[in-house]
């Protein structure tokens, strides 16, 4: 176990607190980079998925995390980032300047959803961002003139600088991964400034940090501003990744992934966005393996254990038929995110934390040390 | 004029009178201790000055200005800082980070400066930390500077709070029950604490106190209420030896 020595104010501010993580984060950054080298063509399109969801699960995640206000409309910022991109696209605008025309519009969006949920807390504040998802998909669905309606929109290949950058080339890849990774750096520097700060203050308690001088209002729609830009420009990138754009795609179900991402990854560190990206946009695919091989490998082993052959036909069709039933998808979802809540309140990162603390301390790790301490004295009075 | 001031301040909650036209003043560099039963309306008045309640009338003036309509994190602003009485810190975030948002006063970045962590932005953080290292060094905070609130037990949390107060570099602080909870050391602790504040740093106090020995050990006035009214107002032994006083406490 290494113990720092700090010396200096500036040890408190790095972002590297020492040696060791340059180096791990240096091997991660140079595995990535390789990796479209090594990988396969479908595990790279996977990985352009982690870093798009990773971005919106930080973008998430200074909302939610860190600013204590849950939001369930994040799909619709999402689909104002991709929908701007596809529109501003049919009049030859360049790639720059629809990417930050997208994030730009969408963070004005967002302010303006910040200021009705001023007054809105907890569970309020996620009908009202609910609702305000579903406007933006019935707008979408409607205003067929920009948004061609429910035929959706072909979204043309990104031109980057005159070169044509291909939604599977490694180019595209490099684009999503630079994105994700200043959208970490910018997040840290806020983290660490009066501005972050203040954020975590409004969420852990908005009658101190009012009284030492923060501007409740405006730092939750600031909150709701940055967040809703981060995920604008997902959003760009989004569209150029499916390369084609309706409606249907952004429904409550993918607000919900986005909320799978922090509660699964931790909600109290960017690592959780990035593990809880990789975990959401793995799952599908373990999904449809379970669902293609699950009812044979099933009626196999009925079979070992004696059942005849029509029995074993018959079991094979049942499973069948449940795996393929409407909205098993959304239920599987539903109970991971129980699950976690009730065993791994911390998430993956917080998982990860305490097998790292188990064999840094060896033998002496007390598994009370994650242990949340029951507050007794808390006043509720004063809100 | 006063340093402060609070005229026919009244707090009314239907008919409920919590706090019924109050007057007082505060000089500057003063220690002013408020005393009364329970329900006497002594932390309406501290919520009234920092507009967590707006009040049903009177005016309040700090400086020759009246804040009666200040938005509550003006309040801040202007130099006047709090603690409560059942602690209200940012719980799960460490102590360093607490008592750097008790500097948000005087942060002077922009959003986009943040954002790409200029070197002015920096150096801000470096004067705010140095500021922070003296008010930990004041109040003997040191071993707890990493620690999260939410694992450090109660006496210290009240510490805490009067150091994130401390670190807005106020002009008058307002002291919630300081001793509530804290065994006699700490609370001895606290009343060189208070009195160094005033002497070290020049922050006027206005606290509002249940422990006599405390008030009288650090207040040079005290103001006495029941049911949001002044019962009497003068030096400690003046106000222990009033007759409404005596009546309140003891119902005789």
């Amino acid at each position: 176990m290494r113990f720092l020595f700090k010396t200096d104010y500036e040890d408190d501010i790095k972002l590297f607190p020492h040696s060791g993580y340059v180096v791990t984060y240096g091997v991660l950054l140079a595995l990535l980079l390789i990796a479209p080298y090594v990988l396969s063509s479908y595990l790279m399109s996977q990985l352009v998925f982690v870093c798009i969801y990773a971005t919106v699960g930080v973008a998430l995640l200074i909302l939610t995390g860190f600013t204590g206000q849950a939001s369930l409309g994040h799909a619709a910022f999402l689909a104002i980032g991709a929908y701007t991109a596809a529109y501003l696209q049919k009049y030859n605008v360049p790639f720059p300047v629809y990417f930050l025309a997208a994030g730009l519009l969408t963070g004005i969006i967002g302010a303006m959803v910040g200021f009705p949920a001023l007054r809105l807390t907890g569970i309020y504040l996620v009908i009202a961002t609910i609702s305000f998802a579903l406007i933006v998909e019935e707008i979408l669905a409607r205003w067929e003139s920009v948004t061609h309606g429910n035929e959706g929109m072909r979204v043309k290949t990104l031109s980057l600088l005159g070169v044509a950058v291909p939604r599977d080339s490694p180019t595209f890849y490099y684009l999503c991964l630079a994105v994700l990774v200043l959208t970490i750096v910018g997040t840290l520097n806020l983290l660490r400034s009066p501005t972050g700060r203040a954020f975590v203050a409004i969420r852990d308690s908005e009658t101190a940090a009012r009284s030492m001088g923060v501007n409740v209002a405006l730092y939750k729609v600031k909150s709701f501003a940055i967040s809703a830009a981060i995920t604008g420009f997902a959003g760009v990138l989004f569209a150029h990744k499916l390369s084609f754009i309706s409606p249907e795609m952004f429904t409550l179900q993918l607000s919900i992934e986005f909320i799978i991402v922090i509660l699964i990854g931790g909600t109290f560190s960017l690592h959780g966005a990035v593990l809880g990206a990789i975990f959401i946009v793995m799952i599908d695919p373990f999904l449809t393996y379970l669902k293609d091989d699950m009812p044979g490998i099933i009626a196999g082993v009925a079979a070992a254990f004696g059942a005849g052959t029509a029995t074993a036909g018959n079991i094979e069709a049942k499973v069948a038929a449940f795996a393929s039933l409407n909205g098993l998808k959304g239920a599987i979802y539903g109970i991971i995110i129980v699950l976690f809540v009730l065993f791994e309140p911390l998430g993956l990162y917080g998982r990860w934390l305490k097998i790292k603390l188990f064999f840094q301390l060896f033998p002496l790790y007390k598994r009370a040390t994650f242990k949340r301490q029951k507050i007794y004295v808390k006043s509720e009075r004063n809100r | 004029m006063s340093y402060f001031r609070a005229e026919n301040l009244s707090l009314h909650f239907g008919g409920l009178k919590a706090v019924d036209a109050v007057s007082f003043a505060v000089e500057k560099g003063e220690i002013l201790s408020i005393i009364g039963p329970n329900g006497a309306g002594k932390s309406s008045i501290f919520n009234l000055i920092s507009r967590i309640y707006r009040p049903t009338s009177g005016r309040i003036f700090f400086e020759d200005q009246d804040i009666t309509e200040q938005p509550p994190y003006d309040i801040a602003k202007l130099g006047i800082a709090r603690t409560f009485q059942n602690i209200e810190l940012f719980e799960n975030a460490t102590v360093l980070s607490n008592l750097l948002v008790g500097r948000h006063r005087h942060s002077t970045t922009q959003l986009w400066q943040e954002l790409l962590f200029l070197p002015s932005v920096r150096a801000n953080e470096k004067v705010h930390r140095r500021r922070v290292e003296q008010v930990i060094e004041f109040l003997d905070l040191e071993p707890y500077r990493d620690k999260l609130i939410s694992g450090l037990p109660y006496g210290v949390r009240k510490v805490i709070e009067l150091a994130r107060a401390l670190c807005s570099e106020p002009k008058l602080i307002l002291l919630d029950e300081p001793s509530s909870g804290l065994n006699v050391e700490e609370t001895d602790d606290m009343s060189f604490w208070i009195r160094d504040m005033k002497s070290e740093l020049g922050v006027t106090v206005l606290m509002v106190e249940h422990d006599m020995s405390l008030v009288n050990r650090v207040s040079d006035r005290v103001i006495a209420l029941n049911y949001g009214r002044v019962l009497a107002m003068g030096s400690p032994a003046e106000v222990q030896q009033h007759p409404d006083v005596v009546a309140a406490y003891l119902g005789a």
